[in-house]
């Protein structure tokens, strides 16, 4: 057992504020409130320096003070810092003046934001004894805790609703995982997984390692602000499912703020949903803090479709307190935003990025974000991995003999004469 | 009467059983009951005003009560009540 952190003090009700130890424990016992990691502040602030980051590797753990385990990082050392584009040319396509991307479709290992909170979850799984490692996943998550469970050698089990995308699917089965795939939308596996775990003494990254895994979302708003020359962006905009990232985003910017390491300034953190499950979007719409559940999900997004969106309640919180506001996005909005990032960016985005495109220009369009500030929009998986949302819906390959002539006549001329118009 | 599965965080009040039986027509009142075999459960699963909390999920024979009835949901001898603390994306 590593000495415990000296700046991970303990695990804390959200609702009521009651302290609990560092255990794999979810839930308050008194009011089923979310546990959340509590830490040193005070003792971090002397300890965890610009100078210091910096000298550290570009990976998510030079942050590793503000993250949730004792030791050092045993899994995924290498995750995070990924690159953060200024984006022009989508820029201009917007009508704002300043536009950047955080581009996790490249982080590693296996190209979604989740290899983040996975890499603190296994990490604080080992710290706990655990040898079995488990997550109810709608694609990114499995293939993250298949991964990172694979190369550091510990057992899995991930558990998936049945109509996922081939790519998410086969992205966890080559890592030699075990894939239970579940007859039922994402939040009947949640509810599944919730009474497996504990059951079987596994760990399971997002039920009774929740605090771990939630806080590696952090890194991600930790990195935007170093990577903008120690300063928050004044907008971000940030897919919702759980709600989950847009809260670990504000949380990252204020313990940036409450650190010395980025000036205050006024920011705000924006939601979008698709529409086929916008139950948090809706809600901060309606100027509501009740999110009514969604029933059947119904959206190319299925990365982004739980129903019951166990973080929406603090995610409306969030934008309610910074100013932000939320958006969704039709299917045919979504495929239009892949296809935007990807033809004026070069970054080729899940369908959850073509979500945060989508409402991104939403956004800028009704004046939540004014065109003469500065967003980030963050783009959180690779879009390999949902090639079926866009088949048949960029174009085809002109296919032609191996002849000169042939190019010359059919291609070359065409494109010429369709150029001259 | 109704099967009821415990989550882990209430089995202290069960004395660690996962699973209880209780009676009643409808969720509201099989909580009632729980409450009088069990007591101090109740507040935990429901806040002051008698609603059921907004991190705790019941589902009828895995189907969330909020698309059923809330608390009016009836239920029968075979059903399988579950408490399911919220859990997060993936």
């Amino acid at each position: 057992m590593d000495k415990p952190s000296p700046f991970f003090s303990n695990l804390k009700c959200r609702e009521c504020g009651r302290l609990y130890p560092k255990q794999a424990i979810h839930v308050c016992d008194f009011d089923f409130g979310p546990l959340e990691a509590a830490y040193d502040y005070d003792a971090i602030r002397g300890v965890l320096t610009r100078d210091v980051i910096e000298s550290r590797p570009q990976s998510m753990w030079r942050y590793r003070e503000l993250l949730p385990i004792d030791g050092e990082p045993s899994v995924g050392r290498e995750v995070g810092f990924t690159p953060l584009i200024r984006a022009e040319r989508l820029a201009r396509v917007l009508g704002i003046r300043e536009l950047f991307i955080k581009n996790d479709t490249v982080n590693y290992p296996t190209l979604s934001f989740k290899d983040r909170v996975v890499s603190v979850a296994l990490s604080r799984a080992r710290e706990l004894g655990f040898k079995v490692v488990a997550c109810a996943s709608t694609g990114n998550l499995a293939n993250s805790v298949a991964a990172n469970a694979a190369s550091a050698g510990m057992k899995s089990y991930v558990l998936i609703p049945a109509d996922l995308e081939q790519g998410k699917v086969l992205g966890s089965l080559v890592y030699g995982t075990n894939v239970i795939a579940i007859h039922g939308a994402y939040d009947q596996v949640n509810r599944l997984c919730s009474e497996i775990a504990g059951k079987y003494g596994w760990g399971f990254v997002n039920v009774n390692l929740r605090p771990y895994y939630s806080e590696g979302s952090k890194s991600m708003g930790f990195e935007i602000a170093e990577q903008l020359g120690w300063r928050l962006p004044r907008h971000t905009v940030i897919p919702m499912a759980s709600g989950s990232l847009l809260t670990k985003l504000h949380k990252a910017y204020k313990e940036f703020v409450t650190l010395g390491l980025a000036e205050k300034s006024d920011f705000s953190v924006h939601g979008a949903q698709a529409t086929g499950c916008s139950p948090i979007s809706e809600a901060r719409k309606r100027g509501s803090d009740i999110v009514k559940p969604v029933a059947k999900p119904n959206t190319i997004a299925k990365s982004l479709a739980i129903g019951t969106p166990a973080d929406g309640y603090y995610a409306i919180q969030s934008m309610k307190q910074t100013g932000g506001a939320a958006e969704d996005a039709t299917d045919e909005e979504i495929v239009e935003g892949i296809k935007l990032l990807a033809e004026h960016e070069g970054i080729f985005a899940e369908t959850a990025g073509g979500v945060t495109v989508a409402c991104a220009r939403k956004l800028i369009e009704s004046g939540a974000i004014p065109r003469n500030e500065s967003a980030v929009l963050c783009i959180t998986g690779h879009g390999l991995k949902t090639q079926e949302a866009i088949l048949g819906k960029c174009g085809e390959p002109r296919v032609i003999n191996p002849s000169l002539r042939e190019f010359e006549e059919r291609i070359y001329k065409a494109d010429e004469a369709s150029a001259a118009v | 009467m109704p099967s009821i599965l415990i989550p882990t965080p209430l089995r202290k009040l069960t004395n660690e059983l996962e699973t209880v039986s209780a009676a009643g027509a409808n969720v509201g009142e099989l909580l009632d009951n729980l409450e009088k075999a069990f007591p101090g459960l109740k507040e935990r699963v429901c806040d002051e005003a008698g609603n059921v909390r907004r991190f705790v999920n019941i589902f009828v024979n895995g189907e969330d009560i909020r698309f059923l009835a809330e608390k009016a949901t009836p239920v029968q001898d075979a059903d399988e009540i579950s408490i399911v603390p919220a859990i997060a994306g993936g």
